[in-house]
């Protein structure tokens, strides 16, 4: 009963941090209807950038992190521009080709400066953790824990109570219907796209001390959350934050119980299983192409 | 009414003279050539494994002109495939001692399945799920090559892998390796016209009017991903032979962002950009050895490169080239017309030809179509009208199969079609228009009335291209068409356009045409010469329900006219009447 607990919360902890790219991923995809394969790769540049910041050139964790986000509002914007942008007209295929090269090269390009050898990010705190009867509370998965309810309410908040979360729905509905509102819709998809790089970025500070911070990170991030995505329903925000978590806690438990070197594969087991008996997600997806 | 094989000698006489394998016979004599070549040339060890490998990998990327280049789907596992392929031969060659033959075709079986499998799992949804599972499945490839120690012997490798006997030495297996890839490369470049090939292309250019010309999406894309791993299998199985040693870094998720470089690079169209992709990124590598001191380096230009290409070379080098040469090439002659349109539409069932019982479609509460009944009878025009949002369009959707209906019945010809998915309807005999036209857009003219004309249960047509040819030609010709069939859709106005979308459907000699506001943006002068050809249309007994909403062509067309409102029928019978009805005229004007 212990361990079960103990996985729990670790399941629940590396869950948080699907459910955040995939939250990513999802505002992306409702604001342009392209999936950026991408988006693992915010994770890890911005666990780079807090190596670079934190600790090769050891300045304050605080400052750090601001820089390191800052950083990623600015590859948002450079993503957008460089990639979805020239090719918005075009059919959604070369666009997820474009976001794969970009995802190859972003990865290799940290590769080529940085080298193959995995980093180490300290925690944001210094105390481990606390013992809570018989389970162990690591702080930094407590830390991944709170951001992510923190985020999921600011998120509602902000797409529900303000001006500008009320014009991003909008132009994410239809983005002709929004134009003719007065909304600027390129100003709107790059405020997605800052959003989720500063997002994804978020999700790979809070995960590289657990993690050990590498070029994989990203990929592997990324297919977890887009498993997430799936299961939880296509473009469903509260489905995104479910999947997440539920992949996060059937991926310990299979760690535990069933095998450790495969531990990246009970994702595609699960992923496939959805898409065979339930693919439109538990939530699920919004469908139908008018003739 | 005459039999459709009286026709087609003729049309075969004038269209095509020589059997193909004679007009294909420059390609056999470049490829024994090529060959011979192999066989006899004294190469370097260097320049044999680059040999080696271009010849391997470009089977490989065949694949993904298949996938990719012909039906649009996308597939990031290529490299996976290519190790099934590799380790079948590697480990049944050296640790099973098995024949060389049996492992290779076990490893494209192998690939086959694990390929059809994916497909029929994902398919079905859009294309990035297929993306993401591709790469899930990528990852899990390696996994496993890595960690079943017990099987693969995991990163070390599997060594001393055999080759068959007649090939024992490295420059005959180099030319058998070529002659796979000249036997592979004409399979792949003929497939785009055959009807699968055909059938692929139209799921690529639109998805919806394919299904609703009769063709299977979901098989057709199935199939192409199916086909593209078993050539990524037998790319790897050669491959292992050609090396005698495999690893699992070998097959991992960057050598399947390498194979759809090379694939986008060269051109994802056509075999040849094909091979030059593959040439080219084997060769550059080569070239520029220094970049790989700096690990990933490399694959970061490869991604760059995939970014670049697909914003400023979206054909790649092959389609770039064609395009540039296009103006001096000799233009496709205009095929000789076909015998004039003949329309023999089935007669299974009564004088009913289409009867819609109590059908309704529901989105959550929206009742778009709320009960309706229709009865269209045999050789008759019927019209669909209502002012806008009264369900038209969605009942017309719901009568193709677009759209699954919430409730009711809907009879054609006899045939209970409420359950079926498009493509069954269209063999079933159903044929429509689409109000915002749908079109191949990459395809001429007429190889889009061609795919019409291949719809399944058409019996008019004889057996072989000629005879497909001739019926499309005959279909464009009837629509004033006949002498611009080998241009691209995209030269046309859009009133052509809509003219070659009923050709389309024409040809097919459906049951029920359904037109779905034929006459929309349309000029004056376009509208009278639609009216006439709907007549022509009619005068051959092909039943029509048309919806418009311009009250001169429908009052002057139909004789029969269905009014609905808010999803309801208000009106039913004999045109005039219904158009004098008080609530027809309540429901267009207002009431006082």
């Amino acid at each position: 009963m212990d361990l079960v607990l103990q996985l729990l919360f670790t399941g629940i902890g590396i869950g948080a941090v699907y459910a955040l790219v995939a939250l990513g991923f999802v505002l992306i995809f409702r604001a342009t209807n392209v999936v950026n394969f991408a988006q693992g790769e915010f994770s890890m540049v911005a666990a780079y950038l807090m190596v670079v910041f934190a600790v090769d050139l050891g300045w304050p964790y605080w400052l750090s992190f601001l820089l390191a986000l800052a950083g990623m509002a600015l590859l948002g914007a450079i993503f957008n521009l460089g990639v979805y942008y020239p090719l918005r007209h075009r059919t959604f295929l070369p666009v997820i080709i474009a976001t794969i090269g970009a995802s190859i090269l972003l990865a290799n390009s940290v590769l080529a400066i940085y080298g193959p050898q995995p980093q180490v990010l300290e925690g944001w705190f210094e105390t481990p953790g606390i013992q809570l009867g018989s389970v162990y509370l690591d702080s930094q998965y407590l830390l991944i824990i709170a951001v992510t309810i923190v985020l999921v309410i600011f998120n509602y908040w902000f797409f529900e109570h303000t001006m500008l979360g009320k014009k991003l729905q909008a132009t994410s509905q239809d983005k002709e219907m929004a134009s003719l509102l007065g909304i600027s819709v390129s100003t709107m998809i790059m405020i997605t796209f800052i959003y989720s790089a500063v997002l994804g970025g978020l999700a790979g500070i809070l995960v590289a001390p657990v993690l050990f911070v590498s070029i994989q990170m990203g990929s592997t991030i990324a297919l977890k959350a887009f498993a997430a995505t799936i299961i939880g329903g296509f473009g469903d925000v509260a489905g995104a934050i479910i999947g997440g978590l539920a992949l996060g806690v059937i991926e310990t438990f299979g760690a535990a119980y069933v095998s450790v070197p495969y531990k990246d594969g009970f994702a595609f087991l699960v992923l496939v299983a959805f898409l065979i008996f339930r693919p439109q997600g538990i939530f699920g997806e919004r469908v139908a192409e008018k003739a | 009414m005459s039999a459709p094989s009286e026709n087609m000698p003729i049309a075969m006489s004038t269209v095509r003279g020589k059997p193909l394998l004679v007009r294909h016979l420059p390609y056999f004599i470049a490829a024994a050539i090529l060959v011979a070549l192999a066989a006899t040339m004294q190469f370097d060890g260097y320049i044999h494994n680059i040999l080696m490998q271009a010849t391997t990998f470009a089977i490989a990327v065949f694949g993904l002109s298949v996938v990719l280049g012909l039906c649009g789907q996308i597939n990031l596992a290529q490299a996976a495939f290519f190790g099934l392929g590799a380790y079948a031969v590697g480990l049944g060659t050296s640790d099973y001692h098995l024949s060389y033959w049996l492992c290779l075709s076990a490893g494209c079986v192998l690939a086959l399945l694990a390929g059809a499998l994916l497909g029929m799992s994902t398919l079905r949804l859009g294309g990035h799920y297929l993306a993401m599972v591709t790469i899930s499945f990528q990852q899990i490839v390696t996994l496993v090559m890595i960690n079943t120690i017990w099987l693969t012997h995991g990163p070390d490798g599997v060594p001393r892998i055999g080759r068959p006997d007649l090939f024992q030495s490295s420059q005959s297996y180099l030319a058998f390796c070529v002659a796979m890839l000249a036997v592979v490369g004409y399979f792949v470049w003929h497939l785009s016209d055959t009807r699968l090939g055909r059938a692929m292309r139209a799921v690529r250019d639109n998805e919806l009017a394919a299904g609703v010309v009769g063709i299977d999406v979901f098989r057709t894309k199935v199939f192409a991903f199916a086909l593209s791993a078993v050539l990524g299998g037998l790319a790897g199985g050669l491959f292992a032979g050609g090396f005698a040693y495999v690893s699992p870094d070998q097959f991992s998720f960057a050598e399947s962002v390498v194979f759809l470089t090379m694939s986008l690079l060269g051109g994802v169209a056509s075999p040849i950009g094909s091979a030059i992709g593959t040439g080219l990124l084997i060769l550059i590598p080569e070239w520029l050895r220094f970049l790989k001191s700096v690990p990933g380096l490399y694959l970061a230009i490869y991604g760059l490169s995939v970014i670049l290409i697909i914003r400023y070379m979206p054909d790649g080098i092959w389609g770039f080239v064609n395009l540039a040469t296009g103006r001096w090439r000799a233009k496709a002659k205009v095929r000789a017309a076909g015998p004039a349109l003949q329309l023999v539409p089935a007669t299974v069932g009564g004088d009913t030809v289409l009867e819609v019982k109590g059908l309704s479609k529901y989105f959550g509460g929206l009742k778009a179509v709320d009960g309706v009944d229709i009865s269209v009878r045999r050789g008759s025009v019927h019209a669909l009208i209502g002012p806008n949002g009264s369900g038209k369009t969605t009942t017309l959707n719901v009568l193709s199969g677009l759209y699954k209906a919430t409730a009711g019945k809907v009879v054609l010809d006899g045939t209970d079609v409420t359950e079926m998915p498009p493509h069954q309807r269209a063999a079933a005999g159903l044929g429509r228009t689409f109000q915002n036209i749908r079109l191949f857009r990459s395809m001429t003219a007429l190889e889009n009335v061609v795919i019409g004309a291949e719809r399944p249960g058409n019996g008019l047509i004889g057996e072989g291209e000629d005879a497909l040819n001739a019926r499309a030609m005959s279909a464009l010709t009837f629509v004033g068409l006949g002498n611009r069939a080998n241009e691209l859709i995209s030269s046309f106005s859009y009133g052509h356009q809509r003219l070659i979308e009923i050709a389309r459907a024409l040809a097919a000699n459906p049951t029920l045409l359904l037109l779905d506001e034929p006459a929309a943006g349309l000029n004056s002068s376009e509208k009278l010469e639609l009216h006439e050809l709907l007549k022509r249309i009619a005068a051959q007994g092909l039943t029509i329900l048309i919806i418009d909403h311009d009250m001169t062509l429908v009052s002057e067309a139909a004789q029969h006219i269905t009014v609905l409102n808010f999803g309801r029928r208000i009106a039913d019978g004999e045109s005039l009447s219904v158009l004098r009805h008080p609530d027809v005229v309540s429901a267009y004007l207002g009431t006082e």
